[in-house]
Parts: structure tokens; C-alpha cells; sequence
């Protein structure tokens, strides 16, 4: 595996080489150290861990994932009404991710061992389909994913649902991940990194505002090692500069306006609204519910939900040291955290960066636990 | 679950709600509901959760393709990114015929 990794990351030696070189010379440009960014993307840092670029960062550089991963900022009172919902007989769909998810004392898996019916799935439209085959049954999708999962939860909706199927939403809206980053005094992040994929969607124009707002510049980056490595030269380029700009480094699969069907989907169903996200705080906008019009297919609505029938009353000790809110924020390393590869692991996870596969705890973890080479040795 | 993956559209239903398209040699049947431009047999789009999210343009698609095709063929067992891929793969309706 090694040897083709490096075959992808070389595929174009000469490129990467300069890269790497023009990377060294805008941080040293800068004169301060750490010069600190952040990405978004649960994506980019598997990129970032899977073919070891933080190698080729410079010392004085700090690449870092934020709450760029939906599944781990949704909140436990999220997981428990789930749970609740299975519990009281109705069948949960989900994307794989959000099954080991920790609620307050359960989760979706466990709800599944007790003998709710939960069902893993990979498309909305699968959910749709179990409820058409099963009209006796209520069918509760349990959404999660930022804007790019969030029009595909619209379009089933726009489309026509039968009406035992219902959706409870825990969908994420990109923009407030960096918001809620920016906005924290502890945290003195420079610049960020957008999710290529999301931004297909959104379009790169959302992040405009965003920039001029908080003086931080944001480029859109790809996933290939080479994608990642030289929209981390502009970013730094553009903090040297001090231009709060957003650059468009992925223009084969992101425009400026964005994916305006989709767009026009996504909001014709959902509102932003405020919430709460896992371990870092509440966040005023948040999160993506429907909005009244489909208060008939929303399962907070639908439902009497009794999340008190499945919340422990007892507390989580080990869950009380995870410092999945800290690494989230960019103030810890996965590998900073005591609970990290021992009691914490991907096939029993405390904290909800260690489920996903978009979890910087579980990328840290599958790539070899510390993959931020230049701290070993 | 961020990662879109491009596959090569082979055929159009008659009602135009979806498509049959190839990843990598396995066939999905993906919905065109949020493609972002109408789509032909022999485009390439990006499917995300089972649905066309953009038509990739042309001139872009090599490009866009090799880092799922090295993924797809280096990836060790438990490799996180291609197990994503593969997941978004499984997201298409099985067995259509187009």
C-alpha cells in the first residue's frame, strides 16, 4: 500500500515538490509560529492522515479539523430521540455513520440489540422504499449530514412520501461550522479550508460573507493529495496578505452560485434554525429542520417523543473526559486526549469523534494513531 | 460522507427521474432530481447519497476519476476513505436495467 500511496502522491513529483517548497516559503513569510487553519471536512482529513501530508507541512504550520463532521456534532438529546422512537416501535432508518453515535445512555445499535427495528441505509430513498413496503409500520428517517446530504432529504420529501414515512432531522448547515470557530476567543484560527464536495451545492459565494466578516480567508479545496496540498499554499499566501478572500481551488466540481435546483429544493424544505452541537455549544444557526409547511412529516411533530424513558439517569464517567468539544474547536489533537486508542476505539467509542468515519479521533486512529509524523521521533 | 464519486451515465429512464450509471464497473441506478444540468448517456456526475449532485464537466472528468480508481484499487481492508466511496456506490439502486 505504501508504495502506490506514494505513487499518487507523486504522481506528479515535480508539482507536489514545488509545492511543498512554495508552502515553506509563505510560512516562513509570515515569521511567526503556529501559523494555524483550519478545515472543515471529515473528508480532507482523511486525505490529509491517509497519504501523510502534515510530513510536508512545515513545522511552524498547523493543519486542523474543526467541526467539520456532522455525525459527531450531533447532540446526545438528538441520539436518545431516536432511540426513544425505535423503542416505541417505530422502524429508524439511518446513514451507517450515526448507528454507534453515543446518546445518553444508548445508542442506535444498542436500541437494535434491545430489538428496535433500526435500519442502516445509504440513500434517503431507501427509506422511502421500506416505507412503501411496509404501510403498517412507522418509518422514521433519522437524518443527519450538512446542505450536500440535506438536498437529497428534500428532493425524496418534494417528490411525494408515503404517509408512514417521516423524517427526524439532525441536518448541519456548513456556514456554522466555521462560524462557530471563529467566534471562539480561545481559538485563533487564520484561515480555513471549505469542503469541495458541500460547496457543489452551496457554491463558493456563501463563503463571501463569512470572510469579509471575520477577516479570515477561506479557499475551496479537492481531495487529492496534490488538491489539498496547494489550496493550503493559497490559504497561507492569502493570511500573509492579509486578504479575507474566498478562492475557488476545485472549479471542476464548484462554481460560485452553487447547484441552484438543489438549492432551491433545499430551501423550499428546510429552515436554518439554532441547536446544539456536541460537546461545543449551542449554535445559533446551526442546523437545517423542515419547516412548518412539512410539519406533517416532521417526527418531533409526528410523535410523542419520551426521551426520558431511554436518558440515564446515571452519569457517563468515561464520557465526562472525552474532549471530543475541545478537538472539534481546534484547541486538542485527537492524540491529546487519555481516553484516545485505549478506552476510546473505533469498535467502542466514548466520544462521537472516535464513530465516524469522517471523526478525527477515528481517522487518527485508523491511520496509525498519530499521523502528524513530524512529532515522532 | 462528504466525498461525492463520479460514475459514467449509461442511460436515462423514459419518465427522466433517473439514470443508470457506472462506477467503476458496478451499475447504480441514481436519481436526477438535484443534478445541477441536464444530463446525457456518456456524461459523468457526481453521486452523492444516490443522487446526481453535478454533471462534471468534460473536459474535467480524467482528472476527477484517478483518485478513486487508485483508492478503489490500493485501499487496504478498513481503509476509511474507500470504505466512504464504496458506501456511496451502495447508495444507487441495485440492480436496474437500463
Amino acid at each position: 500500500m505504501a508504495s502506490s500511496s506514494e505513487e499518487l502522491k507523486f504522481r506528479d513529483p515535480g508539482k507536489a515538490r514545488a509545492l511543498t517548497e512554495a508552502l515553506a516559503r509563505e510560512v516562513e513569510a509570515i515569521g511567526r509560529s503556529p501559523v494555524s487553519v483550519m478545515h472543515v471536512c471529515g473528508s480532507h482529513e482523511q486525505a490529509i492522515a491517509r497519504f501523510g501530508l502534515r510530513a510536508a507541512f512545515p513545522r511552524a504550520l498547523d493543519v486542523i479539523m474543526g467541526p467539520g463532521c456532522p455525525v459527531c456534532v450531533t447532540d446526545t438529546p438528538e441520539v436518545d430521540e431516536a432511540v426513544a422512537l425505535a423503542a416505541q416501535g417505530a422502524r429508524v432508518c439511518t446513514y451507517g455513520d450515526m448507528l454507534r453515535l453515543p446518546g445518553t445512555s444508548k445508542s442506535l445499535a444498542d436500541a437494535q440489540a434491545d430489538g428496535g427495528k433500526v435500519e442502516v441505509i445509504y440513500s434517503v430513498s431507501q427509506a422511502v422504499e421500506l416505507a412503501k413496503q411496509r404501510p403498517a409500520e412507522q418509518v422514521v428517517f433519522f437524518a443527519s449530514g450538512f446542505e450536500t446530504t440535506a438536498v437529497a432529504t428534500a428532493a425524496v420529501i418534494l417528490a411525494g412520501v408515503p404517509e408512514n414515512f417521516s423524517v427526524l432531522s439532525s441536518h448541519k448547515y456548513v456556514p456554522a461550522a466555521m462560524d462557530v470557530v471563529s467566534e471562539m476567543e480561545e481559538t485563533n484560527i487564520e484561515g480555513f479550508i471549505a469542503a469541495g464536495h458541500a460547496a457543489t451545492i452551496t457554491g463558493w459565494g456563501i463563503f463571501e460573507p463569512f470572510a469579509r466578516r471575520t477577516g479570515a480567508p477561506v479557499v475551496v479545496a479537492g481531495f487529492e493529495p496534490l488538491d489539498v496540498l496547494a489550496a493550503v499554499v493559497e490559504l497561507v499566501r492569502l493570511v500573509r496578505l492579509k486578504r479575507p478572500e474566498v478562492m475557488n481551488c476545485y472549479p471542476r466540481c464548484v462554481s460560485k452560485e452553487g447547484n441552484r435546483p438543489a438549492l432551491e429544493k433545499l430551501w423550499k424544505v428546510f429552515d436554518v434554525v439554532g441547536g446544539n452541537w456536541r460537546g461545543i455549544a449551542r449554535v445559533p444557526r446551526g442546523n437545517l429542520d423542515l419547516k412548518p409547511e412539512w410539519d406533517h412529516l416532521n417526527a418531533r411533530r409526528r410523535f410523542r417523543i419520551d426521551t426520558a424513558a431511554v436518558g440515564g439517569a446515571e452519569r457517563n464517567v468515561l464520557a465526562e473526559r472525552c474532549i471530543c468539544g475541545s478537538i472539534m474547536s481546534g484547541l486538542a489533537k485527537p492524540s491529546d486526549c487519555k481516553l484516545f486508542g485505549k478506552e476510546c476505539r473505533p469498535e467502542t467509542p466514548v466520544g462521537a469523534c472516535m464513530v465516524s468515519s469522517e471523526g478525527a479521533c477515528k481517522i487518527w486512529h485508523v491511520y496509525g494513531g498519530q499521523p502528524d509524523l513530524r512529532e515522532v521521533a | 460522507m462528504c466525498l461525492g464519486v463520479p460514475g459514467k451515465v449509461l442511460s436515462i429512464s423514459e419518465d427522466g427521474l433517473s439514470a443508470q450509471v457506472d462506477f467503476f464497473g458496478v451499475r447504480r441506478e441514481l436519481r436526477l432530481d438535484i443534478v445541477d444540468e441536464p444530463v446525457q448517456p456518456g456524461d459523468y456526475v457526481l453521486n452523492h447519497v444516490g443522487f446526481a449532485i453535478r454533471r462534471i464537466p468534460p473536459g474535467e472528468v480524467q482528472e476527477t476519476l484517478a483518485l478513486f480508481d487508485q483508492i478503489l484499487k490500493e485501499a487496504a481492508a478498513g481503509d476509511l476513505m474507500a470504505e466512504d466511496v464504496r458506501g456511496e456506490m451502495a447508495a444507487g439502486k441495485e440492480g436496474g436495467r437500463g
